[in-house]
Protein backbone atom coordinates (compact mmCIF):
# COMPACT_ATOMS: atom_id res chain seq x y z
CA UNK A 1 0.00 0.00 0.00
CA UNK A 2 2.77 2.71 0.80
CA UNK A 3 4.41 2.01 -2.44
CA UNK A 4 0.98 2.49 -4.99
CA UNK A 5 -0.61 5.53 -2.87
CA UNK A 6 0.84 7.50 -5.29
CA UNK A 7 -0.52 6.01 -8.32
CA UNK A 8 -4.08 5.89 -7.06
CA UNK A 9 -3.74 9.32 -6.09
CA UNK A 10 -2.60 9.63 -9.83
CA UNK A 11 -5.73 7.56 -11.00
CA UNK A 12 -7.75 9.49 -9.04
CA UNK A 13 -6.55 13.00 -9.64
CA UNK A 14 -6.88 12.42 -13.25
CA UNK A 15 -10.04 10.71 -13.08
CA UNK A 16 -12.08 13.16 -11.50
CA UNK A 17 -10.20 16.48 -13.27
CA UNK A 18 -10.94 14.67 -16.75
CA UNK A 19 -14.43 14.10 -15.80
CA UNK A 20 -15.44 17.41 -14.53
CA UNK A 21 -12.77 19.08 -17.53
CA UNK A 22 -15.90 17.75 -20.32
CA UNK A 23 -18.63 17.71 -18.16
CA UNK A 24 -19.24 21.12 -16.65
CA UNK A 25 -21.03 23.39 -18.50
CA UNK A 26 -20.16 26.49 -19.75
CA UNK A 27 -21.48 29.48 -18.35
CA UNK A 28 -24.36 30.89 -20.60
CA UNK A 29 -23.86 33.77 -23.79
CA UNK A 30 -24.63 34.97 -26.73
CA UNK A 31 -22.90 33.59 -29.46
CA UNK A 32 -24.34 34.59 -32.26
CA UNK A 33 -26.46 37.32 -34.15
CA UNK A 34 -27.70 37.72 -37.63
CA UNK A 35 -27.42 39.69 -39.48
CA UNK A 36 -25.04 41.04 -37.54
CA UNK A 37 -24.61 44.83 -39.54
CA UNK A 38 -27.43 46.96 -40.02
CA UNK A 39 -28.66 50.43 -41.04
CA UNK A 40 -30.88 53.36 -39.60
CA UNK A 41 -34.20 51.65 -40.27
CA UNK A 42 -36.44 48.31 -39.27
CA UNK A 43 -34.51 45.25 -38.90
CA UNK A 44 -35.31 41.82 -37.83
CA UNK A 45 -32.57 40.39 -35.93
CA UNK A 46 -31.91 36.85 -34.48
CA UNK A 47 -30.05 36.51 -31.45
CA UNK A 48 -28.64 33.18 -30.86
CA UNK A 49 -27.82 31.98 -26.99
CA UNK A 50 -25.72 28.80 -25.80
CA UNK A 51 -26.89 27.14 -22.57
CA UNK A 52 -29.37 30.49 -22.00
CA UNK A 53 -32.60 30.18 -20.77
CA UNK A 54 -34.30 32.80 -22.61
CA UNK A 55 -38.09 33.86 -20.84
CA UNK A 56 -41.04 35.95 -22.30
CA UNK A 57 -40.05 38.85 -19.73
CA UNK A 58 -36.22 39.12 -20.62
CA UNK A 59 -35.45 42.45 -21.00
CA UNK A 60 -33.21 43.55 -24.25
CA UNK A 61 -31.53 46.31 -25.06
CA UNK A 62 -28.38 47.71 -27.78
CA UNK A 63 -25.86 50.11 -26.46
CA UNK A 64 -23.92 52.44 -28.84
CA UNK A 65 -21.38 54.59 -27.93
CA UNK A 66 -23.04 55.11 -24.31
CA UNK A 67 -26.52 55.69 -25.65
CA UNK A 68 -28.97 53.09 -25.83
CA UNK A 69 -32.02 52.21 -27.50
CA UNK A 70 -34.39 49.11 -26.80
CA UNK A 71 -35.80 46.63 -29.61
CA UNK A 72 -39.28 47.51 -30.60
CA UNK A 73 -40.36 43.72 -30.29
CA UNK A 74 -38.98 40.95 -29.10
CA UNK A 75 -40.24 37.58 -29.53
CA UNK A 76 -38.68 34.16 -27.25
CA UNK A 77 -38.54 31.49 -30.04
CA UNK A 78 -37.17 28.92 -27.37
CA UNK A 79 -34.69 28.48 -24.83
CA UNK A 80 -31.45 29.94 -26.51
CA UNK A 81 -33.04 31.70 -29.52
CA UNK A 82 -34.86 35.45 -29.76
CA UNK A 83 -35.96 37.52 -32.84
CA UNK A 84 -35.55 41.26 -32.17
CA UNK A 85 -37.40 43.45 -34.11
CA UNK A 86 -35.41 47.02 -34.21
CA UNK A 87 -36.04 50.21 -35.48
CA UNK A 88 -32.67 51.49 -35.22
CA UNK A 89 -32.24 55.14 -34.75
CA UNK A 90 -30.43 57.41 -37.45
CA UNK A 91 -27.48 58.69 -35.76
CA UNK A 92 -25.02 55.88 -34.13
CA UNK A 93 -22.25 57.77 -33.02
CA UNK A 94 -19.89 54.34 -32.72
CA UNK A 95 -19.61 51.66 -35.67
CA UNK A 96 -19.78 48.59 -32.81
CA UNK A 97 -23.16 48.59 -30.95
CA UNK A 98 -23.15 46.02 -28.05
CA UNK A 99 -26.25 43.63 -27.26
CA UNK A 100 -27.50 43.39 -24.04
CA UNK A 101 -30.18 40.41 -22.91
CA UNK A 102 -31.00 40.35 -19.42
CA UNK A 103 -27.28 39.93 -17.42
CA UNK A 104 -25.74 38.65 -20.93
CA UNK A 105 -23.72 41.28 -23.22
CA UNK A 106 -22.15 40.66 -26.42
CA UNK A 107 -19.42 43.18 -26.99
CA UNK A 108 -19.77 44.89 -30.17
CA UNK A 109 -22.37 42.24 -31.85
CA UNK A 110 -23.56 45.02 -34.53
CA UNK A 111 -21.89 46.98 -36.32
CA UNK A 112 -22.73 49.79 -38.49
CA UNK A 113 -20.99 52.33 -40.51
CA UNK A 114 -20.84 54.85 -37.58
CA UNK A 115 -20.33 59.00 -37.14
CA UNK A 116 -22.97 60.17 -35.93
CA UNK A 117 -24.40 62.54 -33.36
CA UNK A 118 -26.01 60.29 -31.26
CA UNK A 119 -30.20 59.50 -29.97
CA UNK A 120 -32.53 60.08 -27.25
CA UNK A 121 -31.59 57.48 -24.63
CA UNK A 122 -34.57 54.98 -23.57
CA UNK A 123 -35.21 52.98 -20.61
CA UNK A 124 -35.31 49.14 -21.53
CA UNK A 125 -36.57 47.97 -18.21
CA UNK A 126 -34.89 46.24 -15.34
CA UNK A 127 -32.15 43.08 -16.33
CA UNK A 128 -33.60 40.23 -14.99
CA UNK A 129 -31.43 37.38 -15.30
CA UNK A 130 -31.59 35.13 -18.06
CA UNK A 131 -29.94 32.12 -16.21
CA UNK A 132 -31.55 32.29 -12.66
CA UNK A 133 -29.65 29.44 -11.16
CA UNK A 134 -26.30 29.57 -10.56
CA UNK A 135 -24.23 26.49 -11.23
CA UNK A 136 -20.45 25.62 -11.67
CA UNK A 137 -19.90 26.56 -14.75
CA UNK A 138 -16.51 27.93 -16.96
CA UNK A 139 -16.18 30.79 -18.54
CA UNK A 140 -17.90 31.36 -22.13
CA UNK A 141 -15.92 33.43 -24.01
CA UNK A 142 -16.18 34.44 -27.70
CA UNK A 143 -13.57 32.11 -29.95
CA UNK A 144 -12.73 30.09 -27.37
CA UNK A 145 -16.18 28.80 -26.35
CA UNK A 146 -16.11 24.86 -25.62
CA UNK A 147 -13.06 24.43 -26.61
CA UNK A 148 -11.73 26.16 -23.01
CA UNK A 149 -12.20 22.70 -21.63
CA UNK A 150 -8.56 21.77 -23.60
CA UNK A 151 -6.74 24.11 -21.03
CA UNK A 152 -7.17 20.43 -18.67
CA UNK A 153 -5.46 18.41 -21.28
CA UNK A 154 -2.93 20.86 -23.83
CA UNK A 155 -1.47 22.73 -21.04
CA UNK A 156 -0.61 19.55 -18.31
CA UNK A 157 1.07 17.82 -21.45
CA UNK A 158 3.68 20.04 -21.38
CA UNK A 159 3.86 20.65 -17.30
CA UNK A 160 4.25 16.71 -17.50
CA UNK A 161 6.86 16.83 -20.09
CA UNK A 162 8.87 19.28 -18.43
CA UNK A 163 8.77 17.38 -15.24
CA UNK A 164 10.46 14.29 -16.92
CA UNK A 165 12.92 16.13 -18.70
CA UNK A 166 13.86 17.55 -15.56
CA UNK A 167 13.70 14.39 -13.43
CA UNK A 168 15.87 13.04 -16.75
CA UNK A 169 19.14 15.63 -16.45
CA UNK A 170 19.00 15.23 -12.60
CA UNK A 171 19.62 11.19 -13.55
CA UNK A 172 22.31 12.40 -16.20
CA UNK A 173 24.32 14.49 -13.67
CA UNK A 174 24.05 11.73 -10.96
CA UNK A 175 24.99 9.28 -13.33
CA UNK A 176 28.02 11.75 -14.46
CA UNK A 177 29.26 11.27 -11.21
CA UNK A 178 28.58 8.39 -10.39
CA UNK A 179 29.26 6.21 -13.97
CA UNK A 180 26.33 4.09 -12.94
CA UNK A 181 24.10 2.70 -15.92
CA UNK A 182 21.38 2.53 -13.49
CA UNK A 183 21.10 6.30 -13.35
CA UNK A 184 21.36 6.01 -17.35
CA UNK A 185 18.46 3.93 -17.58
CA UNK A 186 16.55 6.21 -15.57
CA UNK A 187 17.25 9.13 -17.63
CA UNK A 188 16.16 7.98 -21.33
CA UNK A 189 12.85 6.37 -19.80
CA UNK A 190 12.63 9.40 -18.76
CA UNK A 191 13.14 11.10 -22.18
CA UNK A 192 11.39 8.16 -24.07
CA UNK A 193 7.82 8.91 -21.91
CA UNK A 194 8.26 12.76 -21.63
CA UNK A 195 8.81 12.76 -25.90
CA UNK A 196 5.10 11.03 -25.89
CA UNK A 197 3.85 13.82 -23.76
CA UNK A 198 5.87 16.41 -25.89
CA UNK A 199 3.65 15.03 -29.12
CA UNK A 200 0.65 14.59 -26.99
CA UNK A 201 1.22 18.30 -26.50
CA UNK A 202 1.56 18.95 -30.04
CA UNK A 203 -1.10 17.29 -31.14
CA UNK A 204 -3.70 18.64 -28.14
CA UNK A 205 -1.60 21.87 -29.19
CA UNK A 206 -2.63 21.65 -32.89
CA UNK A 207 -6.35 21.08 -32.44
CA UNK A 208 -6.72 23.75 -30.21
CA UNK A 209 -5.37 26.71 -32.73
CA UNK A 210 -7.51 24.98 -35.52
CA UNK A 211 -10.45 25.63 -33.59
CA UNK A 212 -9.64 29.09 -32.43
CA UNK A 213 -6.78 30.55 -34.29
CA UNK A 214 -8.18 28.96 -38.06
CA UNK A 215 -5.12 26.68 -38.65
CA UNK A 216 -2.86 23.71 -37.21
CA UNK A 217 0.57 25.34 -37.07
CA UNK A 218 1.43 28.95 -37.12
CA UNK A 219 4.80 30.56 -36.81
CA UNK A 220 4.31 31.30 -32.80
CA UNK A 221 7.24 31.10 -30.30
CA UNK A 222 6.27 28.55 -27.93
CA UNK A 223 5.26 26.61 -31.06
CA UNK A 224 8.61 26.99 -32.19
CA UNK A 225 9.69 26.65 -29.03
CA UNK A 226 8.48 23.29 -28.92
CA UNK A 227 9.74 22.10 -31.92
CA UNK A 228 12.91 22.88 -31.57
CA UNK A 229 12.47 20.85 -28.06
CA UNK A 230 10.95 17.75 -30.05
CA UNK A 231 14.09 18.15 -32.15
CA UNK A 232 16.58 18.46 -29.49
CA UNK A 233 15.69 15.18 -27.66
CA UNK A 234 14.55 13.21 -30.87
CA UNK A 235 18.28 13.68 -31.77
CA UNK A 236 19.16 12.24 -28.04
CA UNK A 237 17.86 9.30 -28.60
CA UNK A 238 19.45 9.61 -32.51
CA UNK A 239 22.88 9.81 -30.25
CA UNK A 240 21.95 7.18 -28.40
CA UNK A 241 21.54 4.57 -30.82
CA UNK A 242 24.38 5.33 -32.72
CA UNK A 243 26.90 4.75 -29.87
CA UNK A 244 26.94 0.80 -28.76
CA UNK A 245 29.47 0.44 -25.80
CA UNK A 246 27.09 0.85 -22.70
CA UNK A 247 29.11 2.77 -20.71
CA UNK A 248 30.31 5.25 -23.49
CA UNK A 249 26.61 5.46 -24.69
CA UNK A 250 25.59 6.81 -21.00
CA UNK A 251 28.44 9.61 -20.77
CA UNK A 252 27.82 10.79 -24.09
CA UNK A 253 24.71 10.85 -23.62
CA UNK A 254 24.13 12.66 -20.28
CA UNK A 255 26.61 15.14 -21.12
CA UNK A 256 23.84 15.90 -24.32
CA UNK A 257 21.09 15.46 -21.98
CA UNK A 258 22.03 18.57 -20.02
CA UNK A 259 23.04 20.95 -22.76
CA UNK A 260 19.59 19.71 -24.06
CA UNK A 261 17.96 20.57 -20.71
CA UNK A 262 19.50 23.83 -20.66
CA UNK A 263 18.49 25.28 -24.24
CA UNK A 264 14.78 23.66 -23.50
CA UNK A 265 14.42 26.51 -20.44
CA UNK A 266 15.81 28.75 -22.52
CA UNK A 267 13.41 27.75 -25.37
CA UNK A 268 10.17 27.59 -23.05
CA UNK A 269 10.76 29.64 -20.57
CA UNK A 270 12.71 32.71 -21.30
CA UNK A 271 12.41 32.97 -25.43
CA UNK A 272 8.45 33.36 -24.83
CA UNK A 273 9.09 35.81 -22.44
CA UNK A 274 11.47 37.89 -24.34
CA UNK A 275 10.11 37.30 -27.82
CA UNK A 276 6.04 37.79 -26.45
CA UNK A 277 5.16 39.60 -29.11
CA UNK A 278 5.07 36.88 -31.91
CA UNK A 279 2.78 34.85 -29.58
CA UNK A 280 -0.63 33.91 -30.25
CA UNK A 281 -1.08 32.06 -26.84
CA UNK A 282 -3.58 33.65 -23.87
CA UNK A 283 -1.03 35.27 -21.20
CA UNK A 284 1.69 36.56 -24.06
CA UNK A 285 2.08 38.91 -26.57
CA UNK A 286 -0.98 41.26 -25.18
CA UNK A 287 -3.08 38.97 -24.92
CA UNK A 288 -5.66 38.49 -22.13
CA UNK A 289 -4.14 35.07 -20.18
CA UNK A 290 -6.82 32.60 -18.40
CA UNK A 291 -6.25 34.18 -14.99
CA UNK A 292 -8.39 36.62 -16.24
CA UNK A 293 -11.01 35.22 -17.42
CA UNK A 294 -10.91 32.49 -14.49
CA UNK A 295 -12.21 35.17 -12.15
CA UNK A 296 -13.95 33.20 -9.85
CA UNK A 297 -11.00 30.09 -9.81
CA UNK A 298 -13.51 27.56 -11.49
CA UNK A 299 -10.65 26.92 -14.18
CA UNK A 300 -8.24 26.60 -11.47
CA UNK A 301 -10.46 23.93 -9.42
CA UNK A 302 -10.15 21.46 -12.46
CA UNK A 303 -6.95 22.09 -13.79
CA UNK A 304 -4.63 22.13 -10.74
CA UNK A 305 -5.66 18.44 -9.95
CA UNK A 306 -5.50 17.86 -13.63
CA UNK A 307 -1.24 19.10 -13.44
CA UNK A 308 -0.97 17.21 -10.52
CA UNK A 309 -2.80 13.81 -12.39
CA UNK A 310 -1.03 14.08 -15.31
CA UNK A 311 2.75 14.47 -13.73
CA UNK A 312 2.13 11.64 -11.71
CA UNK A 313 0.56 9.53 -14.29
CA UNK A 314 3.81 10.64 -16.67
CA UNK A 315 6.22 9.87 -13.76
CA UNK A 316 4.34 6.39 -13.35
CA UNK A 317 4.64 5.44 -17.19
CA UNK A 318 8.99 6.50 -16.49
CA UNK A 319 9.03 4.52 -13.62
CA UNK A 320 7.56 1.24 -15.86
CA UNK A 321 9.53 1.82 -18.67
CA UNK A 322 13.00 1.85 -16.27
CA UNK A 323 11.97 -1.24 -14.53
CA UNK A 324 11.10 -2.79 -17.58
CA UNK A 325 14.50 -1.95 -19.19
CA UNK A 326 16.28 -3.38 -16.11
CA UNK A 327 14.46 -6.34 -16.20
CA UNK A 328 15.16 -7.04 -20.05
CA UNK A 329 18.76 -6.12 -19.39
CA UNK A 330 19.28 -8.93 -16.57
CA UNK A 331 17.30 -11.42 -19.15
CA UNK A 332 19.37 -10.75 -21.41
CA UNK A 333 22.53 -11.38 -19.18
CA UNK B 1 42.81 27.56 -15.22
CA UNK B 2 45.67 26.98 -16.73
CA UNK B 3 46.84 29.88 -19.02
CA UNK B 4 50.14 28.62 -20.02
CA UNK B 5 49.03 25.81 -21.17
CA UNK B 6 46.23 27.07 -22.81
CA UNK B 7 48.00 29.38 -24.93
CA UNK B 8 50.55 26.54 -26.19
CA UNK B 9 47.72 24.91 -27.11
CA UNK B 10 46.43 27.53 -29.14
CA UNK B 11 49.79 27.68 -30.89
CA UNK B 12 49.30 23.96 -31.58
CA UNK B 13 46.24 24.54 -33.17
CA UNK B 14 47.63 27.02 -35.29
CA UNK B 15 50.62 25.07 -36.14
CA UNK B 16 48.29 22.50 -37.10
CA UNK B 17 46.17 24.45 -39.13
CA UNK B 18 48.93 26.29 -41.19
CA UNK B 19 50.00 22.63 -42.02
CA UNK B 20 46.90 22.48 -43.50
CA UNK B 21 46.18 25.11 -45.46
CA UNK B 22 44.13 23.40 -48.13
CA UNK B 23 41.46 23.15 -45.50
CA UNK B 24 40.82 26.77 -45.36
CA UNK B 25 41.29 27.03 -48.80
CA UNK B 26 38.71 24.74 -49.24
CA UNK B 27 36.11 26.65 -47.09
CA UNK B 28 36.66 29.77 -48.81
CA UNK B 29 35.90 28.07 -52.08
CA UNK B 30 32.90 26.60 -50.20
CA UNK B 31 31.76 30.29 -48.88
CA UNK B 32 32.47 31.09 -52.56
CA UNK B 33 30.37 28.61 -54.26
CA UNK B 34 27.43 28.81 -52.42
CA UNK B 35 27.01 33.11 -52.12
CA UNK B 36 26.95 32.69 -56.01
CA UNK B 37 24.80 29.65 -55.84
CA UNK B 38 22.51 31.43 -54.03
CA UNK B 39 23.04 34.57 -56.35
CA UNK B 40 22.42 32.17 -59.40
CA UNK B 41 18.77 31.44 -57.76
CA UNK B 42 17.68 34.69 -57.10
CA UNK B 43 19.77 37.14 -59.47
CA UNK B 44 19.05 40.20 -57.36
CA UNK B 45 18.39 40.76 -53.58
CA UNK B 46 16.16 44.12 -52.65
CA UNK B 47 14.96 43.33 -49.57
CA UNK B 48 17.73 43.05 -46.12
CA UNK B 49 15.18 40.01 -44.98
CA UNK B 50 16.66 38.20 -47.60
CA UNK B 51 19.82 39.25 -47.66
CA UNK B 52 20.38 38.68 -44.06
CA UNK B 53 18.82 34.98 -43.90
CA UNK B 54 20.29 33.49 -46.95
CA UNK B 55 23.89 35.37 -45.62
CA UNK B 56 23.27 33.05 -41.93
CA UNK B 57 21.93 30.36 -43.84
CA UNK B 58 25.22 29.83 -46.11
CA UNK B 59 27.46 30.94 -43.13
CA UNK B 60 25.52 28.34 -40.65
CA UNK B 61 26.75 25.51 -43.05
CA UNK B 62 30.15 26.70 -43.47
CA UNK B 63 30.38 26.77 -40.04
CA UNK B 64 28.98 22.73 -39.89
CA UNK B 65 32.05 22.15 -42.92
CA UNK B 66 34.93 24.11 -40.66
CA UNK B 67 34.13 23.07 -37.15
CA UNK B 68 33.15 19.02 -37.94
CA UNK B 69 36.43 18.02 -38.43
CA UNK B 70 37.43 19.79 -34.96
CA UNK B 71 38.11 16.81 -33.42
CA UNK B 72 38.43 14.54 -35.81
CA UNK B 73 42.56 15.15 -35.18
CA UNK B 74 42.55 12.73 -32.00
CA UNK B 75 41.97 9.27 -33.48
CA UNK B 76 42.89 6.60 -30.69
CA UNK B 77 46.32 7.09 -29.58
CA UNK B 78 46.44 11.05 -30.23
CA UNK B 79 43.59 12.03 -27.83
CA UNK B 80 44.85 9.65 -25.04
CA UNK B 81 48.02 11.13 -25.43
CA UNK B 82 47.23 14.61 -25.20
CA UNK B 83 44.82 13.49 -22.52
CA UNK B 84 48.35 12.83 -20.53
CA UNK B 85 49.48 16.40 -21.43
CA UNK B 86 47.21 18.72 -20.91
CA UNK B 87 43.62 19.14 -18.77
CA UNK B 88 40.75 18.67 -20.81
CA UNK B 89 39.58 21.96 -20.08
CA UNK B 90 42.12 23.44 -21.08
CA UNK B 91 41.82 21.71 -24.09
CA UNK B 92 38.11 22.59 -24.80
CA UNK B 93 38.99 26.01 -24.00
CA UNK B 94 42.28 26.53 -26.43
CA UNK B 95 39.75 24.59 -29.43
CA UNK B 96 37.17 26.59 -28.69
CA UNK B 97 39.11 29.91 -29.10
CA UNK B 98 40.89 28.69 -31.97
CA UNK B 99 36.94 27.86 -33.44
CA UNK B 100 35.56 31.12 -32.46
CA UNK B 101 38.85 33.02 -34.04
CA UNK B 102 38.38 30.67 -37.50
CA UNK B 103 34.57 31.60 -37.49
CA UNK B 104 34.83 35.28 -36.75
CA UNK B 105 37.69 35.06 -39.70
CA UNK B 106 35.04 33.22 -42.01
CA UNK B 107 31.99 35.30 -40.99
CA UNK B 108 33.85 38.91 -42.04
CA UNK B 109 35.08 36.87 -45.29
CA UNK B 110 31.94 35.79 -46.20
CA UNK B 111 30.33 39.33 -45.33
CA UNK B 112 32.42 40.21 -48.25
CA UNK B 113 31.55 37.94 -50.48
CA UNK B 114 28.21 38.07 -50.47
CA UNK B 115 28.16 42.12 -50.19
CA UNK B 116 30.02 41.38 -53.80
CA UNK B 117 27.62 39.31 -55.03
CA UNK B 118 24.51 39.89 -53.24
CA UNK B 119 24.82 43.75 -53.60
CA UNK B 120 25.27 46.71 -50.78
CA UNK B 121 21.64 47.98 -51.85
CA UNK B 122 21.15 45.84 -48.20
CA UNK B 123 23.68 47.88 -46.15
CA UNK B 124 22.59 51.13 -47.12
CA UNK B 125 20.65 51.92 -44.26
CA UNK B 126 22.06 49.62 -41.61
CA UNK B 127 23.90 50.81 -38.36
CA UNK B 128 27.31 49.31 -38.67
CA UNK B 129 28.14 48.86 -35.36
CA UNK B 130 25.12 46.67 -34.16
CA UNK B 131 25.69 45.09 -37.28
CA UNK B 132 29.03 43.94 -36.95
CA UNK B 133 28.96 43.29 -33.43
CA UNK B 134 25.82 40.60 -34.22
CA UNK B 135 27.84 39.04 -37.09
CA UNK B 136 30.78 38.89 -34.69
CA UNK B 137 28.80 37.21 -31.91
CA UNK B 138 27.10 35.45 -34.07
CA UNK B 139 29.99 33.61 -35.28
CA UNK B 140 31.56 32.91 -32.23
CA UNK B 141 28.54 31.39 -31.02
CA UNK B 142 28.30 29.20 -33.65
CA UNK B 143 31.95 28.30 -32.74
CA UNK B 144 31.20 27.76 -29.47
CA UNK B 145 28.03 25.36 -29.84
CA UNK B 146 29.28 23.78 -32.68
CA UNK B 147 32.79 23.09 -31.14
CA UNK B 148 30.90 21.39 -28.20
CA UNK B 149 28.58 19.02 -30.22
CA UNK B 150 31.64 18.13 -32.91
CA UNK B 151 33.36 16.75 -29.16
CA UNK B 152 30.27 14.74 -28.39
CA UNK B 153 29.75 13.15 -32.31
CA UNK B 154 33.58 12.32 -32.15
CA UNK B 155 33.48 10.68 -29.67
CA UNK B 156 30.37 8.62 -30.70
CA UNK B 157 32.54 7.75 -33.55
CA UNK B 158 30.55 9.13 -35.92
CA UNK B 159 31.42 12.55 -37.25
CA UNK B 160 29.74 14.35 -40.08
CA UNK B 161 26.51 12.80 -39.70
CA UNK B 162 25.70 13.15 -36.68
CA UNK B 163 27.48 16.49 -35.85
CA UNK B 164 24.37 17.47 -38.27
CA UNK B 165 21.60 15.81 -36.02
CA UNK B 166 22.79 16.71 -32.99
CA UNK B 167 23.86 20.32 -33.80
CA UNK B 168 20.74 21.99 -36.10
CA UNK B 169 18.34 21.92 -33.06
CA UNK B 170 20.98 23.16 -30.51
CA UNK B 171 22.25 26.03 -32.98
CA UNK B 172 18.61 27.47 -33.62
CA UNK B 173 17.97 29.45 -30.19
CA UNK B 174 21.49 31.26 -31.36
CA UNK B 175 20.45 31.15 -34.97
CA UNK B 176 16.91 33.02 -34.57
CA UNK B 177 18.46 35.55 -32.29
CA UNK B 178 21.07 36.45 -34.41
CA UNK B 179 19.11 36.69 -37.30
CA UNK B 180 16.73 38.86 -35.66
CA UNK B 181 19.50 41.10 -33.96
CA UNK B 182 21.45 41.35 -37.51
CA UNK B 183 17.95 42.23 -39.58
CA UNK B 184 17.31 44.72 -37.09
CA UNK B 185 20.17 46.37 -37.43
CA UNK B 186 20.24 46.13 -41.15
CA UNK B 187 17.26 48.04 -41.05
CA UNK B 188 18.63 50.74 -38.78
CA UNK B 189 16.58 50.18 -35.71
CA UNK B 190 18.39 51.39 -32.32
CA UNK B 191 20.46 50.18 -30.39
CA UNK B 192 17.96 49.88 -27.37
CA UNK B 193 16.40 47.23 -29.20
CA UNK B 194 18.88 45.46 -30.90
CA UNK B 195 20.52 45.17 -27.53
CA UNK B 196 18.59 43.28 -26.04
CA UNK B 197 18.95 40.46 -29.04
CA UNK B 198 22.85 41.27 -28.45
CA UNK B 199 22.72 40.44 -24.69
CA UNK B 200 20.80 37.76 -25.38
CA UNK B 201 23.62 36.27 -27.72
CA UNK B 202 25.92 37.24 -25.07
CA UNK B 203 24.30 35.14 -22.27
CA UNK B 204 24.42 32.51 -24.82
CA UNK B 205 27.42 31.99 -25.77
CA UNK B 206 28.25 32.25 -21.72
CA UNK B 207 26.44 29.43 -21.00
CA UNK B 208 27.92 27.34 -23.72
CA UNK B 209 30.99 28.29 -22.35
CA UNK B 210 30.54 26.95 -19.21
CA UNK B 211 28.80 23.77 -19.96
CA UNK B 212 31.53 22.67 -22.59
CA UNK B 213 34.39 23.97 -19.61
CA UNK B 214 32.12 21.93 -16.87
CA UNK B 215 31.19 19.11 -19.23
CA UNK B 216 33.79 18.54 -21.29
CA UNK B 217 36.29 16.23 -18.63
CA UNK B 218 33.75 13.75 -18.61
CA UNK B 219 33.49 13.72 -22.28
CA UNK B 220 37.30 12.67 -22.83
CA UNK B 221 37.78 10.38 -19.73
CA UNK B 222 37.73 6.95 -21.36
Amino acid sequence: MRHWWWKIAAIALLFTASVAGLYIPLSPALVHVSPDRFGAGLVKVQVTGYNTRFHSDVAVRLENGGDTFCPAQVEVLDATHLELTLVVPAGLREAMTDLVVGDLRYPGAFYTKGGGEGFPAMDCGDAIPVEEEQHFTFPNRSILYESIRNLHFHVPMWFTMVALMSLSVWHSIKGLGSNSLEHDRAAVGAVDVGLWFCALGLLTGALWARATWGTFWTNDVKLNGAAVTALIYLAYLVLRASVTDPAKRARLSAIYNIFAFALLVLFLFVVPRINAVDSLHPGNGGNSGFSDLDLDNRLRIVFYPAVAGWVLLGLWMADLRIRMARLSEQLDR
Amino acid sequence: MRPREILTLLQLEVALDLRQRAAWGGLLLYVVSAVYVAFLAVRSVQGAALWNALFWIILLFAAFNALSRSFQREEGGRQLYLYTLAHPRSVVLARTLYNAFTMVVLALLSLLFHSLFMGTRALEGAAWGPFLLAVVLGAIGLATVLTLVAAIAARAGNGIGLMAILGFPLVLPLLLAVMRASKLSLDGVAWSVVGNYVLGLVFLNVITITLAWTLFPYLWRD
